[in-house]
């Protein structure tokens, strides 16, 4: 299972998220479709229409830029960074 | 959430607006890091305040639904994207939703812009142009309308001038006695009406001055504010990029009323409740600062439909004051002393409960707000 560590600002948006979530997906949208059969609505959050990564949200696969299609093995990790925007 | 309580800000002044009864005054200000609720009584003396709500998002425009007794929020994260926040209790708790709320063709939404509650539905202008509904309380939402076939569409359709940029639905009118009847505003293109709920659209921009070419002869004007009398609904009054103007006719003809007034820009306006010749606005220098002109605040008022201005700036600061209040960023209540409000790029709020005689800072250090809207709840 990988392990997906979220970001901070989607855990008040839905109801018991938590920051680290085990997923059994083998990519990064897979990954995804696990969370919104979860949490209705996170992708929403995480991808446009498409689908394509929002643009200041990035994902990092075992510390790697990755991207919708990126394969995921059992013991990756996963990082939802919230990127420098805003002020 | 936060919580932060403002107390007797203007209890100095003795109140003209004759409100005894138990109704609620309600000020929702939208801003850049979340929405606030401000909240009085019918004397609209003292005020406390509440929030950040919406998790400190961009709000663009927040809204109360007498109907329903919900707010709506129409906010856009950096982050996350647009959504339409809901609160059934006045603000205390909130819901968020995009379902729905996107273009299925490729266009790309940058950003909600302006909600309109009535008729038991939400309507919802975005950017790039289109308007989205919602028949459950903002649970789910659908594309009603990209206005396409109108003159200009195929310029704002064009993904050379899709956000980032500047072109959306601006805001949305409908009318409170027939449910088919609106109007909405596309930046930079100019006034639409609908008779038939967004089946078809007639451009509403005859009259309006334009200083700039234009490519179509019934569109291409910039088009900031529409306020509609509440007693006379073929009255209106816009705050164009270039002049106030008047419609008596439900925006089929538009004359400049700008004479009298300091500048001929600005964003903010709004009309008296039961005058329909009275109507405020807040002119702005026009260049890139685009705030008060001299930094001298003031609202400036026509109790004769625009034949006349005068200043209304009686307790307003009058020096170094470079404040700017973007489209929605003024309202007015409906007592019989009516209260006007505006929020400032710089986070001030300022209210009158005298019917613009004077005014009083209600809050002092909010983020840049965008917008301002006000409920009278009994």
């Amino acid at each position: 299972m990988a392990d997906l560590h979220l970001p901070r600002t989607l855990m008040p948006l839905f109801p018991d998220l938590p920051r680290v979530v085990e997923i059994d997906a083998t990519t990064v949208n897979e990954a995804i479709d696990v969370l919104e059969a979860r949490w209705p609505g996170v992708r929403d959050r995480l991808c446009e229409p498409g689908p394509e990564i929002r643009r200041h949200i990035h994902f990092y696969v075992d510390k790697e830029r990755a991207a919708l299609d990126t394969p995921l093995a059992p013991s990756s990790r996963v990082d939802v960074i919230a990127a420098i925007s805003g002020g | 959430m936060s919580f932060a309580l403002w107390g007797s800000l203007l209890d100095t002044e003795p109140s003209s607006a004759g409100g005894e009864g138990v109704s609620k005054t309600l000020l929702i200000v939208g801003t850049r890091k979340g929405c606030f609720v401000l909240e009085s009584d019918a004397d609209r003396k003292d005020w406390s305040m509440r929030g950040p709500y919406c998790e400190g998002w961009p709000v663009y425009h927040a809204v109360y639904d007498a109907s329903s007794g919900a707010i709506y929020a129409a906010a856009a994260s950096e982050w996350h994207g647009s959504s339409i926040w809901t609160s059934a209790d006045l603000g205390e708790t909130w819901t968020q939703s995009s379902e729905g709320l996107a273009y299925e063709d490729g266009r790309k939404m940058s950003k909600v812009s302006h909600v309109s509650a009535g008729h038991g539905r939400v309507l919802v202008g975005v950017e790039a142009p289109g308007i989205f509904e919602s028949t459950d309380g903002g649970e789910t939402f659908s594309l009603l309308t990209t206005l396409a076939g109108q003159p200009g569409s195929e310029e704002w359709d064009d993904p050379a001038n899709q956000p980032p940029g500047h072109l959306g639905i601006s805001a949305i009118h409908q009318d409170p006695d027939n449910a088919d009847n609106f109007w909405a505003i596309v930046q930079g293109v100019g006034l639409f009406e609908t008779t038939d709920y967004a089946k078809t659209w007639t451009p509403r921009n005859r009259g309006l001055r334009a200083d700039w070419p234009r490519e179509h002869e019934e569109v291409g004007f910039c088009v900031h504010k529409l306020t509609r009398s509440r007693t006379d609904g073929d009255r209106m009054f816009q705050q164009n990029h270039v002049g106030m103007h008047r419609s008596d006719d439900r925006g089929a003809n538009w004359r400049e009323i700008t004479e009298g007034l300091p500048t001929e820009f600005g964003f903010a306006a709004a009309v008296h409740p039961h005058d329909r010749d009275t109507f405020h606005v807040i002119p702005l220098d026009p260049g890139h600062g685009r705030t008060m002109p001299d930094g001298k605040a003031a609202v400036w008022r026509t109790t004769d439909a625009g034949s006349t201005w005068a200043r209304a700036d009686n307790g307003l600061p009058q020096e170094d004051a470079f404040l700017g209040v973007l489209r929605e960023g003024m309202a007015g209540d409906t007592y019989d002393v009516p209260g006007y409000y505006f929020g400032t790029s710089t986070g001030q709020v300022f209210a009158s409960n005298d019917d613009a005689a004077s005014w009083r800072e209600i809050a002092s250090y909010l983020p840049a707000i965008s917008s301002v809207e006000v409920a009278v709840i009994d």
